[in-house]
C-alpha cells in the first residue's frame, strides 16, 4: 500500500515537473507580453516533431535537439512579435482590447503552425523509444527517461528563475511586466522585451516539446491539449511567477495522478473542475496580486 | 435624416424577407447536393449570429457556443427515438437556455478574458465528463441519432435562422439592445445609470444559446452518429468567433457574411485539402485582425466612402 502512494506520489511529481514547464513560458506570454497565446500548445508540437523527425531519420540525440528546438523556437517567437502582435499593440485602443485582439490573433497562428505541421508531417502519431531503462527508486519502477526529463525541467525552470532575478534583462523584463509605461521612461526598450519574453516563451515551449518527445507520444493536433493544461497551470499558480508555475504544476500533476489512480477517465475532468472552480473563486491564482 | 434611416431599415427589411422566401423555394427545384451544402451554411450562420447576438454588443468574447451546440446534439441523440421532431428541438433550446441561465449568473464577475478562459474550459469539462459518464454507463462511447430526410433538416434550419434574425432585429432596436451596447462601451456607467448589468447579461447570453441548441439538435439528425469528441468540438466555438470577426461585428450581416463565405469556402476545401482551409483560414484571421479591425463590412464601407467621396469631388 504505501508503495502505492509512493507510486502514484512520484507519478504525479514526474508529470508535474513537466507541466510546469510546459506553463513557464505560457506564464511569461500573458504575463509580461499581456497575450493568451493560444498558439503555445503548438510550439511545443512544433519542438516534440522535430525531436521525432531528427532523431528518426539523422539519429540526432534529443538531448541535441533541445539545443537546436530552443533557438530556433526562439526565434520564431521573437520574429512573430516583432512583425504581428507590436504592429497590434500599437493599433489597439486599449490595454483590453489589446487582449481579445491578441488572442484572436493567436488562434489565428495556431491553425497555421497546426496544419503547416500537418502538411509536414500528416496526422500520424509519432513516437521513438529513448532511455526506456527502468530504474528502481522507493522500491517503485520508473523509465529513466521519466527522471532525465523531471532533472531537465527543474534544471531549466531554475534557470530561466535566476536569469528574470539575476540578469540586467531579466530585471527590465520584471519591469516591463509591473508597469509597462513607467519602464519604458527609464529607459528600458519595451518593444524589445516585450518580443523577447514572446520569444522566450516560445523557446520554453520548443524545449518542453523535446522533453515530452522524449517520454510520450507526439502528433500534429497535440497542441491545444497542452495549451490548454498550461493554462490551467498558469491559473493555478499566477501569471508570471516562476514559482507559482512549478508549484501549479506539481499541484496539477499530483491531482492528476492521484485522480487517475482511482478513475482513471476522470483526470481530465478533474482538471477542468479545478480551473473552473478557481476562476470563479480565485482568478489570481495561488500566488497571484 | 431620420427617416432615411428608416428608409434604409424598410428596405433591408424586405430585402431580408425576399432572401428568406428564395431559400424557402430552394428545395422545389435545386439538387440534394445543393441542400446538404445550404443546410452547413445556414448551420453556421446560426452559430456565428447567436454568438454575435451576445458577444457583438458586450464585447465579452464567449467560447462557449461549442458547449450548446453540443447540448443539442445529445438531446437529439437521447431523445430523438421517443419524442417527435419539434418537441426534440424545443428541448434542446431549452435545456442549452437552462445552462446557459446558470453558466450565465456564475460568471458575472468574470471580466474580459477570464470569461473566454472560463467558458472554454466549460466546453471541455462537458465533453470530458460526457466521454466518461458515456463509457461508464452506456458502455459505448457514441450513440445512434434518429434519421431525418435532408429537405426536412433544411426547413428547420431555416426557420431557426428566420427566428434568430426576427430576435436580433428586435433586440437591436430596442431599449433591451441599447442597454447592451452601454454595457459593452462602458459597464461601469451602465450599471451606474440604472441598467441591470447582470441580468441583461445572463438573458442575452441565455437567448442566444437557444438558437445553438436548436441548431444542434437539428444537425445530429443529419450527422446519424455522434460521440462527445463530435459533439463538444471546440472548433464550433473558434469557427462562431472567427467568422464573425472576419464578416464584422458592427452590423447584423457582417457574422452572415462571414459565416457564409467561410462555411462555403470550408464545403469546398475540406474534403480534398483539409490542411489548407485551416491555414487559410489561420492566415485570414491574423489578417483580419490586424488590417480590418471592423472586418469585411467595415471594409465594404470605407471603399463606399471613398467612392462616394471622389463623386463630391467630381461634383
Amino acid at each position: 500500500m504505501t508503495i502505492k502512494i509512493i507510486e502514484v506520489l512520484i507519478t504525479g511529481l514526474l508529470m508535474g515537473g513537466l507541466y510546469a514547464l510546459v506553463a513557464v513560458g505560457l506564464s511569461l506570454q500573458y504575463g509580461v507580453a499581456r497575450i493568451l497565446n493560444i498558439s503555445h500548445g503548438e510550439f511545443i508540437m512544433l519542438g516534440g516533431l522535430t525531436t521525432w523527425a531528427l532523431y528518426t531519420a539523422l539519429g540526432v540525440n534529443p538531448l541535441l535537439s533541445l539545443a537546436i528546438c530552443g533557438p530556433v523556437a526562439f526565434i520564431l517567437g521573437f520574429v512573430i512579435h516583432r512583425t504581428l502582435f507590436k504592429r497590434l499593440l500599437a493599433s489597439s485602443a486599449s490595454p483590453a482590447i489589446f487582449e481579445s485582439n491578441s488572442m484572436l490573433a493567436a488562434f489565428g497562428l495556431m491553425f497555421i503552425l497546426q496544419n503547416i505541421a500537418l502538411l509536414i508531417w500528416g496526422p500520424e502519431i509519432r513516437g521513438y523509444s529513448y532511455l526506456v531503462i527502468p530504474v528502481h527508486f522507493l522500491g517503485t519502477l520508473f523509465g529513466a527517461n521519466r527522471l532525465l526529463t523531471f532533472g531537465l525541467a527543474l534544471v531549466i525552470g531554475l534557470g530561466f528563475y535566476l536569469f528574470l532575478s539575476l540578469t540586467r534583462t531579466g530585471k527590465a523584463i520584471r519591469a516591463a511586466a509591473q508597469d509597462p509605461p513607467t519602464a519604458g521612461l527609464m529607459g528600458v526598450n519595451i518593444n524589445n522585451v516585450l518580443a523577447l519574453c514572446f520569444g522566450l516563451g516560445a523557446a520554453m515551449a520548443g524545449i518542453a516539446g523535446v522533453l515530452i518527445s522524449m517520454c510520450y507520444p507526439v502528433h500534429g493536433v497535440m497542441g491545444l491539449e497542452y495549451t490548454i493544461i498550461a493554462i490551467i497551470v498558469v491559473v493555478l499558480g499566477g501569471l508570471g511567477s516562476i514559482p507559482g508555475s512549478f508549484i501549479g504544476g506539481f499541484i496539477l500533476g499530483l491531482i492528476g495522478s492521484v485522480v487517475t489512480f482511482f478513475e482513471p477517465g476522470l483526470a481530465l475532468v478533474a482538471y477542468y473542475v479545478i480551473f473552473i472552480l478557481l476562476l470563479l473563486v480565485r482568478p489570481t491564482g495561488i500566488l497571484g496580486r | 435624416m431620420n427617416t432615411r434611416k428608416n428608409l434604409r431599415q424598410i428596405w433591408l427589411l424586405g430585402l431580408t424577407l425576399i432572401f428568406l422566401a428564395l431559400l424557402a423555394t430552394l428545395p422545389l427545384y435545386a439538387p440534394t447536393y445543393t441542400i446538404i451544402l445550404m443546410t452547413s451554411i445556414l448551420m453556421y450562420i446560426v452559430l456565428t449570429m447567436s454568438w454575435a447576438l451576445f458577444s457583438a454588443p458586450t464585447g465579452y468574447i464567449s467560447l462557449a457556443p461549442a458547449a450548446f451546440f453540443g447540448i443539442g446534439i445529445y438531446t437529439s441523440a437521447i431523445l430523438g427515438t421517443r419524442l417527435p421532431l419539434p418537441a426534440v428541438i424545443l428541448a434542446g433550446s431549452l435545456i442549452s437556455f437552462c445552462l446557459a441561465l446558470l453558466i450565465g449568473a456564475l460568471t458575472l464577475r468574470l471580466r474580459g478574458i477570464y470569461f473566454a478562459m472560463f467558458t472554454f474550459g466549460l466546453v471541455e469539462l462537458i465533453k470530458n465528463f460526457w466521454l466518461w459518464y458515456e463509457i461508464q454507463f452506456t458502455g459505448t462511447r457514441g450513440r445512434f441519432v434518429i434519421f431525418v430526410d435532408n429537405t426536412t433538416i433544411y426547413y428547420v434550419m431555416l426557420i431557426i435562422l428566420a427566428l434568430l434574425l426576427l430576435v436580433t432585429y428586435l433586440i437591436r432596436r430596442s431599449r433591451f439592445g441599447l442597454a447592451l451596447r452601454g454595457i459593452g462601451e462602458c459597464e461601469e456607467a451602465a450599471a451606474h445609470i440604472g441598467v441591470h448589468v447582470n441580468a441583461l447579461k445572463t438573458a442575452t447570453f441565455a437567448i442566444s444559446a437557444i438558437f445553438m441548441g436548436a441548431a444542434g439538435a437539428i444537425m445530429a439528425t443529419r450527422w446519424t452518429y455522434v460521440d462527445p469528441y463530435v459533439a463538444f468540438n471546440p472548433l464550433y466555438s473558434f469557427m462562431s468567433v472567427l467568422m464573425a470577426i472576419f464578416g464584422g461585428i458592427g452590423q447584423p450581416y457582417g457574422p452572415i457574411l462571414g459565416a457564409a463565405i467561410f462555411a462555403y469556402l470550408e464545403e469546398i476545401l475540406i474534403t480534398r485539402f483539409p490542411y489548407y482551409y485551416m491555414l487559410i483560414f489561420g492566415i485570414v484571421l491574423i489578417v483580419t485582425v490586424l488590417y480590418l479591425p471592423e472586418g469585411l463590412i467595415g471594409l465594404v464601407a470605407n471603399i463606399r466612402k471613398r467612392v462616394a467621396g471622389g463623386q463630391d469631388a467630381l461634383a
